[in-house]
């Protein structure tokens, strides 16, 4: 069955729109709950070392003050292993088991909680704690030197240590035309605007409400249980907005621990709001990243050879890494390659999934490297990667599901003018500016995971439908909306989406993109369900089969999950970026003047809200391009600028003219839906086109990013101007 | 924050007595700069004293000048008619200051006593002389790009962040200042201080003195002029390095010259050997370079900021280049 | 299909809100200590006589004393522009402003914007222009915007971006939210001199988002 698809492909505006633009729309430290009291956090200042002393006397007698907790005064916790371990968590070393010794594991963890009437007093009288420590030595400074290979666990997971196939290094020495290219890419910060809250409520029979800022509220929920030992079901996890999270709120971090402990202990509903100071250290980061690509060609173009390392920071506790590298296996067709990974132990918070995780990095290293290898071939960029198309996974040598990277990089292309973009010194001078052209490709896996969806539909013509999936801002609402209005044959507006809350049906998390291949499948499943149940046709409104029931309701649940495709085809999302930037050369900025992205996502549910999501990856890659670096100083081992002042996120007046637009896709291999994600690809390959437009205007390799004019004089004297 | 005594004052002398009288106690204005201090524990005042209903906010022109009142909001002067006219240096800067919303509420008196934006200041709790005096300088070899390159000490490489302060020490401003001992005037020059071995120190300000205003001299009114500002953002960041320059330009021919530097020094930084190298000679592309390079004499950097140097240097070039209308 | 009519369907599409609280706090929020004072502000037209804490911003005093959760916190340091309001009808950083020192100030917030439950046109523009993804800035945007235009700070193309630029969107939402400003304004895209071609004007169009839109559709749909 089939349904008339009316409202899916359809561009229209988000359902919860008229909520946030009133400010009706409700954050997780929006909620109003009575009684509520309001907790602090006390941060370590020392990147590792053991407590030696904590003296609470002032806060305890601070106005308002109702508790203070620290190792010595909060209660042991069972923390049970998670088995299996979410797919977000690191597959080894141990989460933080906060304030439960007197270790410190780096410069921010909390070693104290301040528990007050006010958040005023809170924070005043956490502001008079005074922690004494024994310092011990710490790795503070990134040193490849001290990399090690990934454990066996975060190997299986798609993340080896080392790879090959063909002969590599035989291959790349052999080659006519070679680049060795080093790169860096610096920590980088979700930096949502909405900083992560959790209000945690216990009642007299020990149940736990958590109103929470979170990609996935079940796994909050599993993760409390498993932390406290209850049982899941008595945890309720809501979540209902949330204000952008970018991978941030996928896993559950300490502070919702710490919440849950405090109102425990004072016996009321209490707030943990992190500042955004707290954010860059009790949340996650797209960690530090150095990369070696060497690439061989024939002069034609066509590659005999990837060879790319990679090493990116990790706690000293858990093994967090990324799939860097899956692009140099992936993206282009190669006999001979071979990847390395690495990790490196530092005292740094544990490193988490941001936005295109692995892939935008890799990306970043491989399309910057393919871009010099053009040049070395004296040949288009854009021609050396249609050499190079991989018509099935170069990987495991299974068939695409679909794949129209092809139609990306021509349709792109023309919208963008690429073959007609300035090419000669005179033609690039614009005034003081330099104009410089660049592009690169972007790939992103697609998967899906388990859900189920609840549909109920009421005689009046309303429906509803229920999961426990969330909503960070792609349109998630939307966009089940308009699944369950074609699938019930009901306008638009007659359906109402609850999501974001645990006792709703489960999902999986928000986020790698899965959503829509997920839950769009469950919500249709559910209403074919219920139109199954009723006994009505494939089409049309099914209210009328309900009244005929004499009922006043049905419901009926549906589920997803992966089929055999998954075996049998590679799936991903594809993408091509066109970037023209303006280069002041003398004054080093980069403006990025626009951008023209085509993706090929498979089908599009909305192409309104589709266009934002991409367009919105643009101006993040804008940032991971020119401006976004976590300051980290080596010797005290503390990130210097965690505020939005100066870790730089763009602003409006960074942004030109972007455009995003999808080519024709629809994968019903992958998906009865048909469509295949695009959160994560629309940051894939927007900072390497930014920097190879930057070459091009200037001349100038650059090898590190942010490109901020510091580096372009750098360069510029390097080169010897 | 910790608890304090707040009290809103009406007049002046009682507010300056406030000032004076009670320790620990500081003025509160836009209160832009003095809340994020205080919310990160920096400033840490037993009173607060507000001052914002003080008749310091009207901006007049006189026979001599214009007088922008203390409390005059940064965007109310950059609006001005009169400073659009005759001081786009200053329409400038205060343009380019901050956010919109912090300019309807910040005020001149108060950015030109912001505290700097030191990394390791602002974080209340690495190590830093000019927050906790004895605890050390994490800037000296730490990871701030924003360090000084001129006038710095072992014990304080920050930089003052103020736009409003370059381009008025390129107009030759004053600041009115009132206080126990009645009224003076301070040239923005001298305003203030050098870190040296009290960087605690920002100001020339005795407790208890207040900016009442700001007095731009008439002279620059007609000079050519501009400001030019470095960032990584194209808005809403403080200045990495930025350049005001003043020009009397007669038949072609710099007969005086004013040049400030921003972001390179624990105040906003005259470079009076650029003022000499420009006098007498006609303003061209060969020159705005010359005093571009010249501006950097004596920069002392440290590991962290030598970028900083030619990015002076071609901030200065472009200053002078905007002012004259070199391309 | 209008945005803000609500369904004919069982359950009514009524934005999800805070479970109301059955009286005002005026004066019942636990913990404010001796030294508090009392203020008067007139918050969307009508005067509330509280008791702060001296450090309470107006921020808080918005949030959690009247419970008007529209302003959002983000920073705490005027850096990301979430808590724009309106205090006598200019921009203000509602984080920046001790809520005592606004004593006898008028008070503009998101919730005050929409008139007898008819949204502001700006409200109408960024629902149309889909100017915004998570929408925890988007109240701060709508006011920053809304500021803009009452403070005659709507001149250009380049201004409005200059103008916007003290709101950040992570979510990336800028071109949109300057299509919803251009449209409420009436600012033609700019034929701005630092990037001024053709293509360039019509890729920063109004009209794009439509045709996009159009395009998208037609593919999506097939």
């Amino acid at each position: 069955m089939t349904p008339a698809t009316t409202f899916v492909g359809s561009p229209v505006s988000r359902v919860d729109g008229p909520a946030k633009v009133t400010g009706a729309a409700v954050y997780a430290a929006d909620f109003d709950i009575p009684h509520l009291a309001h907790a602090s956090i006390v941060q370590a200042r020392v990147p590792a070392g053991r407590i030696a002393a904590i003296d609470t006397r002032a806060a305890e007698a601070a106005p308002g003050v109702l508790a203070v907790m620290t190792h010595e005064t909060t209660r042991r916790l069972p923390w049970h292993p998670r088995d299996p371990r979410p797919g977000v968590d690191p597959k080894a070393g141990e989460r933080l088991h906060v304030l439960q010794d007197d270790v410190v594991r780096y410069d921010g963890q909390p070693v104290a909680l301040v528990v007050a009437q006010s958040e005023e007093q809170a924070r005043a009288a956490a502001d008079l704690v005074r922690v004494d420590y024994a310092p011990t030595a710490a790795r503070t400074r990134f040193d490849v030197a001290y990399a090690r290979a990934p454990s066996e666990a975060t190997a299986k997971a798609g993340r080896p240590g080392d790879t090959s196939r063909g002969d590599p290094e035989g291959a790349f020495a052999q080659a006519p035309v070679r680049v060795d290219v080093p790169f860096v890419q610096p920590r980088e910060q979700h930096a949502a605007i909405e900083p992560h809250a959790t209000i945690a409520a216990w009642d007299e029979d020990g149940r736990l409400t958590l109103w929470d800022k979170s990609q996935w509220v079940d796994n909050v929920r599993t993760e409390i249980a498993h932390v406290f030992g209850l049982a899941e079901d008595r945890i309720r996890v809501i979540s209902p907005f949330v204000g952008g999270a970018f991978g941030s709120g996928l896993r559950t971090w300490p502070h919702v621990t710490l919440a849950a402990l405090a109102a425990e202990r004072v016996g009321r509903p209490v707030r943990l709001a992190l500042t955004r100071r707290q954010l860059f250290t009790n949340t996650g980061f797209r960690p530090h990243t150095e990369s070696r690509v060497r690439l061989g060609a024939f002069p034609d173009g066509r590659l005999t050879a990837i060879l790319h390392e990679a090493t990116g920071q990790t706690s000293t506790y858990e093994e967090y890494a990324e799939t860097t590298l899956t692009p140099a296996r992936q993206l282009y067709a190669c006999p001979n390659v071979a990847t390395r990974y690495r990790l490196l132990d530092m005292n740094v918070n544990t490193p988490s999934p941001m936005r295109g995780p692995g892939a935008a990095t890799g990306e970043l290293f491989l399309e910057t490297a393919m871009d010099e290898l053009a040049h070395a071939l004296g040949m288009n960029p854009l021609e050396l990667r249609r050499a190079n198309l991989a018509k099935t996974d170069p990987d495991s040598g299974k068939p695409w599901s679909s794949n129209a990277l092809a139609a990306c990089w021509d349709q792109a292309a023309a919208r963008f003018g690429w073959a007609d973009r300035p090419r000669t010194d005179e033609a690039r001078r614009a005034g003081r500016e330099r104009i410089g052209s660049g592009m690169a490709s972007a790939f992103y896996p697609a998967h899906r995971a388990k859900a189920r969806a609840r549909v109920t539909l009421y005689a009046n013509g309303g429906a509803m439908i229920q999961a426990a999936t969330s909503d960070m801002g792609p349109g998630t609402y939307t966009a089940l909306s308009q699944v369950a209005a074609d699938a019930l044959g009901l306008p638009l507006e007659q359906v109402r989406v609850e999501i974001g809350d645990s006792a709703l049906p489960p999902a999986p998390a928000h986020g790698g993109s899965i959503t829509m291949a997920t839950l769009g499948n469950a919500v249709a499943n559910a209403c074919a369900a219920l139109r199954e149940t009723l006994g009505a046709d494939g089409e049309g409104d099914l209210t009328p089969a309900l009244r005929r029931s004499g009922r006043d309701s049905a419901a009926a649940e549906g589920a997803s999950s992966p089929g055999k495709e998954a075996q049998e085809y590679e799936s991903a999302a594809f993408g091509a970026v066109f970037a023209e930037v303006r280069v002041d050369p003398e004054l080093g900025t980069v403006r990025v003047a626009r951008l023209v992205g085509g993706y090929d996502v498979g089908r599009v549910v909305n192409p309104k809200l589709a266009r934002s999501q991409c367009i919105g990856g643009m101006v993040q890659g804008i940032g991971m391009a020119l401006s976004e670096e976590a300051v980290f100083d080596r010797h005290c081992g503390r990130v210097m600028n965690a505020n939005l002042s100066d870790y730089l996120v763009p602003v409006c007046a960074d942004v030109g003219a972007l455009e995003a637009f999808f080519v024709e896709s629809d994968d019903r291999v992958f998906n009865p839906l048909g469509v295949k994600g695009l959160a994560e690809i629309a940051l894939c390959g927007v900072a390497a086109a930014i920097v190879n437009a930057v070459y091009d205007a200037t001349g100038l390799r650059m090898r590190e990013v942010p490109v901020t004019p510091e580096r372009i004089v750098t360069a510029q004297a390097a080169r010897g101007r | 924050m910790q608890p304090f005594a707040y009290r809103k004052i009406h007049d002046v002398a009682a507010a300056i007595a406030q000032g004076a009288g009670e320790p620990n106690t500081v003025f509160l204005a836009g209160g832009t700069d003095l809340v994020q201090l205080l919310q990160d524990g920096i400033a840490r005042p037993a009173g607060i004293v507000d001052i914002s209903d003080l008749p310091f906010s009207s901006i007049a022109t006189t026979i001599d000048g214009m007088r922008i009142g203390a409390l005059a909001k940064l965007a109310d002067v950059a609006d001005h008619p009169q400073v659009r006219a005759h001081y786009p240096a200053l329409a400038t800067a205060l343009g380019e200051t901050a956010s919109p919303m912090v300019r309807n509420m910040a005020t001149t008196g108060g950015n030109l006593l912001q505290r700097t934006r030191c990394l390791y200041f602002r974080d209340g709790v690495s190590s830093c002389n000019k927050r906790e005096p004895g605890s050390g300088c994490g800037a000296l070899r730490g990871e701030d790009a924003r360090a000084a390159l001129f006038g710095a000490s072992e014990a304080c490489v920050a930089t003052h962040a103020s736009d409003l302060a370059v381009a008025l020490l390129a107009l030759d401003a004053e600041v009115l200042v009132a206080g126990p001992a009645g009224e003076r005037s301070i040239p923005v020059e001298r305003l203030h201080t050098l870190p040296g071995d009290t960087p605690w120190i920002d100001s020339d300000l005795e407790p208890g003195e207040l900016i009442s205003a700001i007095f731009v001299p008439r002279g620059a009114a007609g000079w050519a002029q501009a400001y030019a500002k470095l960032r990584h953002r194209a808005s809403f960041e403080w200045p990495l390095v930025s350049a005001a320059v003043s020009l009397a330009v007669v038949d072609g021919m710099i007969e005086d010259a004013r040049v400030a530097l921003g972001g390179v020094a624990h105040k906003p930084w005259r470079a009076e050997d650029v003022e000499t190298l420009l006098i007498g000679r006609e303003l061209d592309p060969v020159l705005a370079r010359e005093a571009g390079e010249a501006a950097t004499e004596g920069a002392r950097p440290l590991a962290g900021n030598a970028a900083k140097i030619p990015l002076l240097a071609r901030v200065v070039s472009r200053a002078l280049a905007d002012a004259g209308g070199l391309p | 299909m209008s945005e803000t009519t609500t369904g004919a369907g069982a359950p009514a599409r009524e934005p999800v809100r805070a479970p109301a609280r059955d009286s005002a706090r005026d004066d019942a929020s636990p913990g404010v200590p001796p030294a508090a004072h009392p203020v008067r502000l007139t918050v969307n037209g009508e005067a509330h006589d509280l008791a702060v804490d001296p450090r309470a911003t107006l921020l808080d005093t918005l949030r959690e004393r009247l419970r008007l959760t529209g302003a959002k916190k983000g920073c705490e340091h005027g850096s990301c522009g979430a808590c724009t309001v309106l205090v006598d009808g200019r921009r203000v950083v509602s984080c920046l402003a001790l809520a005592v020192a606004c004593d006898g100030r008028e008070v503009t917030t998101i919730e005050g914007l929409a008139a007898g439950g008819r949204l502001h046109p700006l409200q109408q523009a960024f629902l149309d222009a889909d100017a915004f993804q998570c929408g925890y800035c988007t109240p701060g945007q709508i006011m920053s915007g809304v500021g803009l235009m009452a403070e005659g700070r709507a001149r250009d193309d380049a201004s409005l971006r200059d103008e916007l630029s003290g709101n950040l969107c992570r979510c990336g939402a800028y071109p949109n939210i300057l299509a919803a400003l251009r449209r409420t304004t009436g600012i033609e895209p700019a034929p701005d001199a630092t990037r001024g071609d053709d293509r360039l004007r019509a890729a920063a169009g109004v009209d794009e988002i439509a045709r996009d839109a159009r395009d998208g559709a037609g593919q999506g749909g097939a």
